[in-house]
C-alpha cells in the first residue's frame, strides 16, 4: 500500500492585502507631499465666503471650512508639512540615538552611566510632555515642532543602540579583530557601528507613524505648524469649532492621519520583519 | 515477527526547496523489536534525523512524506491528522533531541515539563504526579529529584537537562524511545553515563531508535547499524560486524576518520591535497610561559567563582599542546586569557620573552598569537564575505588567495559570504584568518567540535599540516580526548580550573596517573574493543 501523507502545514506565498493597500497609501502621500497640485482640485488658500461650510459635493469632495477653503486640497497641501515634521524628528531621533548609544557601548563605565541616568530620567517623563517643555523654551513653529519631537524619541533610541551594541561587542567576531590587533576606533566603524545600526533603523521604521500622530497632536494645540500654512493637526483644531454644523472639517483631516499613521505601522512593522529575518521563516 | 514495534517500508521524505523537490530520505526500510537498538549512522544532511522526525510525525512544514508502511504498536501511522498525531507522541514513541536547553520550555519547571506527557496522555492523576515524577527522575539517575523537580532547565547542567529530557521521553512509558544526537552535547562522562541509562532501558524492553554521527558511541548501545547517506542506508548489519569488517567504501570511510581507531599521528582523510612547502625556520625555545596564573569571575549572589586558578605551563615553539577537561573545567577562560582578551586576577603570562598580561594594549604584538574559535559562524562578522574576513587580519588580496589555497581552499571562495560554506569550509576560513600574519601560536578552541567525523577528520590533518610546514605551535582545545590523543605532543588536563595532570600525551594515556584523568580515558569510547558487550548482535 503506497499512501501521500499531505504536508500538515504548507508553504503558502500569502498575498498580504493590507501591505499593498499601506504601501499604495503611502505612496499617495509622498504624491501629495512632492507635488500637491496633482491631487488637488483648488488652491489650498483661495478664500471664498460665499461658500463657507459648504456640505460636501463632488466640487468639494470633503467640503469647504469657514472661509471657504476646499477642504481637501487643504488636506493634500497639508501632507507635505506632516510628513516633513515626522520624517525629519525620526530622522534626527534616530541619527543622535544611535551615535550617543553606540558611543555609551563602545565608551567607559562612566561615559555609559552618565549617558544611561540621563536617559533614564528623560524617560521618566511621557514623550509629549517632553516635546512641550522643548516648544516652551524653543517657542512655536513646523522646525521647532520638530526638534522637540527628536528630543522626546532620542532617549528611546540611545538605548535601543546601546543594547544592540552590547550585544555586537561580546560577540566572537569582535573577539576575533581583537585577537587580529585591530584598533578601538577600528572595530567601532567596522564591527559595532553597521551591526547595531540594522535593528535601530528597523524600529525607526515603525516609529515614523508615532512621529507623525505626535506631530498632529501638537499643531492640534496650536504649536506646530502656524496658521494659514495647512497642516492636518491645525485643521482639525480649527474644525472643532464646527463640528455640529459642518463635521466634515474635522472627520476628513482626522481620517487622514489616521491612515497615514496605520500605513507607517502596517509598513514599518513589515520592514521590521524583514530587517530582522522572520519575513524569511521556515527551515 | 509479531514482536516487532516498529516497522518501515519504502520511507520516502522530499522536502519543497523553492520550485525544486529535494529528497531528504530515499526509500528507507528498517524493523525495531521490543529490548532492540537500531542505530542510524551518517554526518549532516545524510537524513537521519528526518527518519527520527518520520516516527513522530514532526517532518516540518513543506515535507511530503511516502512510505509502503510506516508501523509503530501496529498501527500505521503514515494518514493520521494532527490530533491522532499526538496520541502517538509521548505515548507510542517518545522522542530525546540533542539540544536539551532549547527542548526544555525555560518558563516550566523540570516537573512540569516531565509529568507533562504523562499528563496529556491521562496516565496520572494529579495528585500522583509529583510521585510519578520523582519515580521518573530516579530513573533516570537525576540526584535530589525532588529539587531538581522544582528547579528551571537553566538552572540545570547540560548532563542533568539530558536526563531529564530521557525522563520527559519515558513518562508515558512508551515501547519506542527515539533519541537523535543524544550524546553529542555531552562531555566523555556524561556521555558514558547516558549511554548507560539509555542501555537501562532497552534492558527494560524499550526499543531504542538511535541517531548519532559517531560510530564510537553507537558501537556501546547499538545492536544493528544502519549507516545513511543521501538519504538512503548504504550498510545495515549487526553492530559488531559492521564495525570489524565494513564491507560499504563509505563505512570504511567514516572508520578511517574516527581519531581512536588509528595510531597516533596518522593521517585520517587520506593523504594530503596540497603540496608540501619548506618550513620557514623558526627560532625555538620557550614561546609561552604561563606561571600560576587565577582568574575569578562574579557568580549568582557576588560569589566569586574562579575559573582558572594556579595553572602554569610553558609552550615551546612547534609545540601541540593539548588541553583537555569537560565543560566548564576552565578551558576557555585559558584561551582568553593566552589570547590578551582577559587579564590574570594574579599571576603573570609571558609570550616570546616579553610580559603580555598587565601591559597596555599598544604593546602587544598582537599578529604573533592568533585564535580560532569552536564556532567559526560566530567569529565572522555577518556582513563580511570570505576575502574581506581575511584581509581584516591586514593582508593584500593576493595573501588572501595564497591562503585560501593553503588550507585547501579554491581561492575564487574569496567573494563567497560564509553563510553558503559548508561546516568544515567555514572552520578552514577561519584558520586561513589565523595564519594570516604568520603567527607563531594558534590557540584553537573546540576547533572540530562542531564538525562531522570525516570533515574534522581533515581539519586535524590540515593542523597537522600547518605545524609541520609552518611550525607554528598549537594549544589545541577539546573535550574530546580521542582528537587530543591523535594531535598533540603534550597534554594538560584540567578540572574545575586547575591542571590535574600534564605531560606527553602517550605518557598520559599510558599511564595516567591522577584518577580523573584514569575516569575519562576509561569513559572514552572505542570502535574497536566495545562489541564485547553485544556478542548476541541480531541482524
Amino acid at each position: 500500500m503506497t499512501t501521500v501523507l499531505t504536508p500538515v502545514t504548507a508553504p503558502v506565498a500569502r498575498a498580504r492585502p493590507a501591505l499593498v493597500l499601506a504601501w499604495v497609501g503611502l505612496g499617495l502621500l509622498a504624491l501629495a507631499a512632492a507635488w500637491p497640485a496633482l491631487l488637488a482640485t483648488a488652491a489650498p488658500d483661495t478664500v471664498d465666503p460665499a461658500s463657507a461650510l459648504a456640505p460636501i459635493s463632488p466640487h468639494h469632495p470633503f467640503g469647504t471650512d469657514q472661509l471657504g477653503r476646499d477642504v481637501y486640497s487643504r488636506v493634500v497641501y497639508g501632507t507635505r508639512m506632516s510628513l516633513l515634521i515626522g520624517l525629519g524628528a525620526t530622522t534626527l531621533a534616530v541619527t543622535v540615538g544611535a551615535l550617543l548609544g553606540v558611543l555609551a557601548a563602545a565608551a567607559g563605565r562612566a561615559v555609559d552611566e552618565l549617558f544611561m541616568r540621563i536617559t533614564d530620567i528623560l524617560l521618566a517623563f511621557p514623550g509629549l510632555l517632553l516635546a512641550l517643555l522643548v516648544i516652551a523654551v524653543l517657542g512655536p513653529g513646523a522646525v521647532n515642532t520638530t526638534i522637540a519631537l527628536a528630543c522626546a524619541a532620542v532617549p528611546g533610541y540611545v538605548r535601543l543602540a546601546r543594547g544592540q551594541a552590547l550585544v555586537v561587542r561580546r560577540s566572537g567576531y569582535v573577539s576575533a579583530a581583537v585577537v587580529m590587533g585591530r584598533s578601538r576606533v577600528g572595530i567601532f566603524f567596522g564591527h559595532v557601528l553597521p551591526n547595531a545600526l540594522p535593528p535601530v533603523l528597523a524600529f525607526a521604521a515603525v516609529d515614523v507613524g508615532t512621529a507623525l500622530m505626535a506631530s498632529a497632536s501638537l499643531s492640534f494645540l496650536g504649536l506646530g505648524a502656524q496658521p494659514p500654512a495647512p497642516e492636518w493637526g491645525s485643521m482639525l483644531a480649527e474644525g472643532r469649532d464646527y463640528l455640529d454644523s459642518a463635521w466634515g472639517l474635522t472627520v476628513f483631516p482626522g481620517l487622514v492621519v489616521t491612515a497615514a499613521v496605520i500605513a507607517c505601522y502596517v509598513v514599518g512593522a513589515d520592514l521590521r520583519a524583514r530587517f530582522e529575518g522572520r519575513g524569511t521563516g521556515g527551515r | 515477527m509479531d514482536d516487532e514495534v516498529v516497522s518501515v517500508a519504502g520511507l520516502h521524505v522530499t522536502y519543497r526547496v523553492g520550485r525544486a523537490e529535494v529528497f531528504a530520505v530515499r526509500g528507507v526500510d528498517f524493523h525495531l523489536r521490543a529490548g532492540e537498538c537500531l542505530a542510524i549512522v551518517g554526518e549532516s544532511g545524510s537524513g537521519k534525523s528526518t527518519v527520527a522526525r518520520a516516527l513522530v510525525g514532526l517532518t516540518g512544514p513543506g515535507a511530503r512524506l511516502r512510505s509502503d508502511r510506516l508501523v509503530v504498536s501496529g498501527q500505521e501511522l503514515s494518514r493520521l491528522g494532527d490530533r491522532e498525531w499526538r496520541r502517538i507522541r509521548g505515548a507510542q514513541v517518545g522522542l530525546v533531541l540533542q539540544d536539551a536547553l532549547t527542548a526544555l520550555d525555560p518558563l516550566r519547571t523540570v516537573g512540569a515539563e516531565v509529568a507533562e506527557a504523562a499528563r496529556n496522555h491521562g496516565l496520572v492523576r494529579r495528585g500522583e504526579v509529583a510521585r510519578r515524577v520523582h519515580r521518573l527522575l530516579t530513573d533516570v539517575q537525576v540526584p535530589q529529584p525532588e529539587l531538581r523537580a522544582r528547579q528551571y532547565p537553566q538552572q540545570l547542567s547540560g548532563g542533568l537537562r539530558q536526563r531529564a529530557l530521557i525522563a520527559a521521553a519515558m513518562a508515558a512509558d512508551p515501547p519506542v524511545l527515539v533519541a537523535d544526537e543524544p550524546t553529542t552535547a555531552l562531555d566523555v562522562t556524561l556521555q558514558a553515563k547516558l549511554l548507560d541509562l539509555l542501555a537501562a532501558r532497552k534492558a527494560a524492553g524499550t526499543a531504542v531508535l538511535l541517531i548519532s554521527h559517531d560510530l564510537s558511541v553507537v558501537a556501546l548501545l547499538a545492536d544493528r547499524v544502519a549507516v545513511m547517506r543521501d538519504g538512503e542506508f548504504v550498510e545495515t548489519g549487526c553492530t559488531a560486524d559492521v564495525l570489524r569488517a565494513p564491507e560499504h567504501p563509505y563505512t570504511r570511510q567514516l572508520l578511517a576518520a574516527t581519531p581512536s581507531a588509528h595510531a597516533r599521528g596518522a593521517r585520517l582523510a587520506g593523504p594530503r591535497s596540497t603540496p608540501a612547502r619548506t618550513r620557514t625556520p623558526r627560532p625555538s625555545g620557550v614561546l609561552a610561559r604561563v606561571r600560576e596564573v587565577s582568574k575569578t569571575f562574579r557568580g549568582p549572589g557576588g560569589a566569586r567563582l574562579a575559573a582558572v586558578s594556579e595553572v602554569s605551563f610553558s609552550l615551546s615553539a612547534g609545540e601541540i599542546l593539548g588541553v583537555v577537561g569537560e565543560s566548564g573545567s576552565g578551558k576557555s577562560t585559558l584561551a582568553h586569557l593566552l589570547l590578551g582578551l582577559l587579564e590574570p586576577d594574579t599571576g603573570t603570562i609571558e609570550l616570546f620573552g616579553q610580559p603580555w598580561s598587565g601591559v597596555p594594549e599598544a604593546r602587544r604584538q598582537r599578529g604573533r598569537v592568533q585564535w580560532v574559535q569552536q564556532d567559526p559562524l560566530g567569529s565572522f562578522d555577518p556582513r563580511y564575505r570570505v576575502g574581506r574576513l581575511i584581509a581584516e587580519a591586514g593582508v593584500d588580496r593576493a595573501r588572501v588567495r595564497e591562503l585560501l589555497d593553503q588550507v585547501g581552499l579554491d581561492p575564487a571562495m574569496a567573494d563567497r559570504h560564509p553563510r553558503t560554506l559548508s561546516g568544515g569550509q567555514r572552520q578552514r576560513v577561519a584558520i586561513a584568518r589565523a595564519l594570516a600574519r604568520d603567527p607563531e601560536v594558534i590557540v584553537c578552541d573546540e576547533p572540530v567540535s562542531a564538525l562531522d567525523v570525516s570533515v574534522q577528520a581533515q581539519i586535524l590533518d590540515l593542523f597537522a599540516d600547518i605545524r609541520a610546514d609552518l611550525g607554528t605551535a598549537l594549544v589545541l582545545i577539546s573535550h574530546d580526548l580521542a582528537v587530543v590523543h591523535h594531535v598533540a605532543d603534550r597534554v594538560l588536563v584540567m578540572r574545575a580550573g586547575t591542571v590535574v595532570e600534564s605531560g606527553p600525551v602517550t605518557e598520559v594515556f599510558a599511564r595516567p596517573t591522577h584518577p580523573y584523568t584514569a575516569q575519562l580515558i576509561a569513559a572514552l569510547p572505542r570502535p574497536g574493543d566495545a562489541y564485547a558487550a553485544h556478542p548476541e548482535g541480531v541482524a
